[in-house]
């Protein structure tokens, strides 16, 4: 006999899968760069300073409860990080900064650490934050920038740079002085719903309009998802069914009354290619059963497109999405899978 | 049938499969075109009294006894026992030593030591013609053989010809998957033993009344579809049917539902639907012994992993100490982790003074800390439903692991078909927050076992004051 143990003793499986939690949230998080840079590309400096707030809050918010709550700090999951990203990116361009930090603060304290923090939360805690924000600066959270404005990597957007409890300063006079009428800052879905202007395809589909930080650009986001989805770290099932269940009640709601947009400018325009891709595929929010994705992605898709139509907000996939997750576990109830050998 | 996509596709490129399941890497390269070699004779042996499932076999001999390789060393303790033969020719020291087992509790055992230099021969035996054999006594030989399924469940192999009343055999299936990553030892039974194992296979169709068998063999196997189909020639009733390489194939139920379509309903024996699925390598052993009336002595075990020199497939005797083993084949033994089994299903040893048992097949030496400290690091359940993907019983081990966590024992076994659960880690292998399903899982029905014990006794003992208040009664009122 050795002296030492000689043996280690574990229990089965002996193998393992060479992919955890951290890794799959560094792997979204790398499929949502293209898009960030892009928000950068289009509107510029205060679009970087809003998102590295919403990061830095969002990171800051996890790691203070966890110390608050003598447990060690759960940073290293990543999915704080990667939740401070996704609020960013649905962020107005112009948002205050101060603003920006109470929306992560509040979707980090309220949608996800008060449910006991990863795994538990339920709702997606980006979109809690920004529907915190929606409620209590609806104004600010509605005022869009024009993009591509020639001086973004000089200056900061006046609105971006507004003290802490001020509301934020009005970007007109600067607009007016840059000899762009504040119009042209409309985002797509506004133009429709309030002006009945519609928007180009092609714009929407490679993303130069105005919007959120992230939603502009379909085509970055898609690839983002592909690059996901063939790596099984997204749900494909929960885009496409989304897409196709809006696409569906779009349709409907285009032959009842022909003026209104078709199932195209519904997926290309706002917020719901990020949505349905980065926001409703939050792992935690969807469900695991295979009947339930189904299900769960067909009432998101219909409830953005009926929001979006009959509500007073020109955009409504975030609150789709919020319903989808309260809806959870009443979906998992009625899916659950048959198992091999069960009666039937 | 569980009909999806998945088997849909599958079927659409005519290939045989379940649905669900994983690829875990298969590392079998090492030792798949190894042929069987016996290693020499361990100075002693320990035979468990209890190597299989059921009763434990009865000590036919005594402490000084001597016994020769093949003699009867054991009697069956019941109908679901088999006897123990002696794998070496040697004296017996004891009929009740203590040995550590891989599962934890101490168990007796005959130890015998090794006459030095004596034969491989095995002279404990008769010629017997199995042709004229009735079923019923081609049952009392294999349970004569001391046959257990080598398969790893160490079922005893007599049982399972004798179907339950009113269930007939119409169908038995071959599992030669061998799904485990790390051991070939079926694949080179199928390519080394082909003969004795289509005789096995003709016999237990004989003894049970099929019609027909069915070789299932993993494609990554296809020297050995190929090899077993040129033997099959005068053979109509069997066949051999690739199908696809995925783990737990080999699980039988699984290999029904790939080649039969078929499913065993819940709680239910493949008898049920008239299946009995043998493993390979207990088919071979059968179809050598049998015509000879010998027991079982020895068997085929492949030895492998990273932390193995000699990597193969060794013909080692039944009772062989696993110290013994890893001298012969060189293993790098400190501070390894070393698994009776394979890697995905089997049971790391706390002692190498466990001994090699008949339900052994493989010893699988890993490195130290193959996994990283930070694969290790548990992650709560973020509802990836990877393990749904994963479950080939279409379980839902995430809902089940949530439920464990929160002590719900009674709902998992309730609503979510814990006892269908064969703990197969697929699970647990997928996992990316590393939570120990499997582990779960078992400590789940453990506890529920216990539950049902107590619950049972309860009701006895009720039943019991029942009956003598009854009595009491009747007593008084008899006195009335």
């Amino acid at each position: 006999m050795s002296k030492k143990n000689p043996v280690e003793i574990r229990t089965s499986p002996h193998l393992k899968k060479n992919l955890s939690v951290d890794q799959i949230m560094l792997q979204v998080v790398y499929a949502l760069i293209p898009v960030a840079l892009f928000s950068v590309y289009q509107f510029g400096l205060s679009a970087a300073v809003v998102i590295l707030t919403t990061i830095l809050f969002a990171m800051g918010t996890e790691h203070l409860f966890c110390k608050l709550g003598n447990k060690p700090s759960t940073l290293g999951d990543n999915s704080a990080l990667l939740t401070g990203l996704l609020l960013g990116l649905t962020l107005p361009p112009g948002f205050p900064l101060w603003m920006a930090a109470v929306a992560a603060i509040s979707g980090m304290g309220i949608g996800k650490i008060f449910f006991g923090g990863l795994g538990y939360n339920i709702l997606n805690p980006a979109l809690v934050g920004r529907a915190f924000v929606q409620a209590a600066f609806p104004v600010a959270i509605t005022s869009w920038t024009p993009n591509l404005l020639q001086d973004r990597f000089l200056e900061f957007i006046p609105s971006t740079l507004t003290p802490p409890m001020l509301l934020p300063i009005s970007t007109t006079e600067w607009l007016t002085g840059k000899n762009v009428d504040s119009f042209t800052g409309a985002t797509p879905l506004g133009l429709q719903k309030f002006e009945n202007t519609p928007t180009e395809l092609f714009d929407l589909f490679s993303g130069t309009t105005a919007g959120s930080l992230g939603e502009t650009s379909f085509i970055l986001i898609l690839l983002g998802g592909l690059y996901l989805a063939a790596r099984n770290f997204l749900d494909w099932r929960i885009p496409v069914g989304i897409f196709a269940s809006a696409s569906v009640v779009a349709l409907i709601t285009q032959w009842s009354d022909p003026s209104l947009a078709g199932p195209m400018f519904h997926i290309l325009s706002g917020g719901m290619a990020l949505g349905a891709i980065f926001m409703a595929t939050d792992m935690v929010g969807s469900p695991v059963t295979p009947a339930g994705v189904w299900l769960y992605a067909f009432l998101i898709g219909a409830l953005t497109v009926v929001i979006r139509v009959y509500g007073g907000l020109s955009e409504g996939v975030m609150y789709a999405i919020l319903l989808g997750n309260i809806f959870l576990p009443l979906i998992e109830l009625v899916t659950q899978p048959r198992s091999y050998g069960e009666a039937r | 049938m569980i009909l999806n996509a998945e088997k849909l596709f599958a079927k659409l490129r005519k290939r045989r499969t379940f649905s669900h399941g994983i690829h875990p890497v298969a590392h079998k390269e090492a030792t798949a075109g190894l042929a069987i070699r016996r290693i020499p004779f361990p100075p002693r042996v320990d035979l468990p009294l209890s190597q299989h499932i059921g009763a434990a076999s009865k000590p036919l001999i005594k402490p000084g006894q001597e016994v020769v390789r093949g003699e009867p060393i054991a009697e069956p303790g019941g109908f679901l026992s088999v006897p123990i033969h002696s794998p070496v020719t040697g004296v017996v020291k004891s009929v009740d030593t203590l040995i550590p087992t891989a599962a934890g509790p101490k168990t007796p055992a005959i130890t015998i030591e090794t006459y030095g230099g004596s034969t491989q021969e095995v002279l404990y035996s008769a010629q017997q013609d199995i042709e004229n054999l009735s079923p019923k006594e081609l049952v009392e030989a294999v349970q004569h053989s001391g046959m257990v399924g080598l398969g790893g469940a160490a079922f005893p192999s007599h049982v399972k010809l004798l179907p339950p009343e009113g269930s007939v055999i119409e169908t038995v299936l071959v599992n030669g998957c061998e799904c485990e990553p790390y051991l070939t030892c079926d694949h080179r039974v199928m390519l080394e033993q082909t003969d004795a194992m289509i005789r096995g296979i003709e016999m237990v169709v004989r003894a049970v009344g099929a019609k027909r068998a069915i070789i299932g063999v993993e494609d990554n196997k296809f020297d050995a579809v190929k090899h077993i189909e040129t033997a099959l020639a005068g053979h109509p009733n069997i066949t051999v049917q690739a199908v696809v390489t995925k783990y737990p194939q080999g699980a039988e139920k699984l290999l029904i539902d790939s080649l039969l379509d078929r499913e065993v309903p819940e709680g239910e024996i493949p008898a049920k639907i008239g299946v009995a699925v043998y493993n390979v390598g207990t088919l071979a052993q059968l179809g050598s012994l049998i015509p000879q009336n010998r027991g079982l002595i020895e068997r085929v075990v492949t030895v492998s992993g990273p932390g193995v020199k000699k990597p193969g497939n060794y013909m080692v005797p039944i009772g062989t100490p696993l110290r013994f083993l890893m001298e012969q084949v060189g293993a790098d033994i400190d501070s390894s982790e070393v698994i009776l089994g394979g890697p995905m299903m089997g049971m790391s040893v706390a002692s190498l003074d466990v001994a090699i048992t008949k339900g052994v097949s493989g010893v699988v030496v890993m490195e130290p800390q193959l996994e990283s400290d930070k694969l290790k690091t548990v992650y709560p359940c973020i509802k990836c439903g990877d393990c749904l993907d994963a479950c080939a019983l279409h379980l839902n081990p995430s809902m089940l692991g949530q439920l464990a966590s929160s002590r719900e024992y009674e709902a998992m076994e309730e609503e979510y078909h814990l006892n269908s659960c064969f703990e197969c880690g697929s699970c647990s292998y997928v996992c990316p927050s590393n939570i120990p399903l499997t582990q779960y899982f078992r400590i789940a029905k453990s506890i529920n076992r216990e539950r049902h014990a107590a619950e049972a006794a309860e009701a006895a003992a009720e039943l019991e004051s029942q009956q003598t208040d009854q009595s009491t009664e009747k007593s008084t009122s008899e006195a009335a």
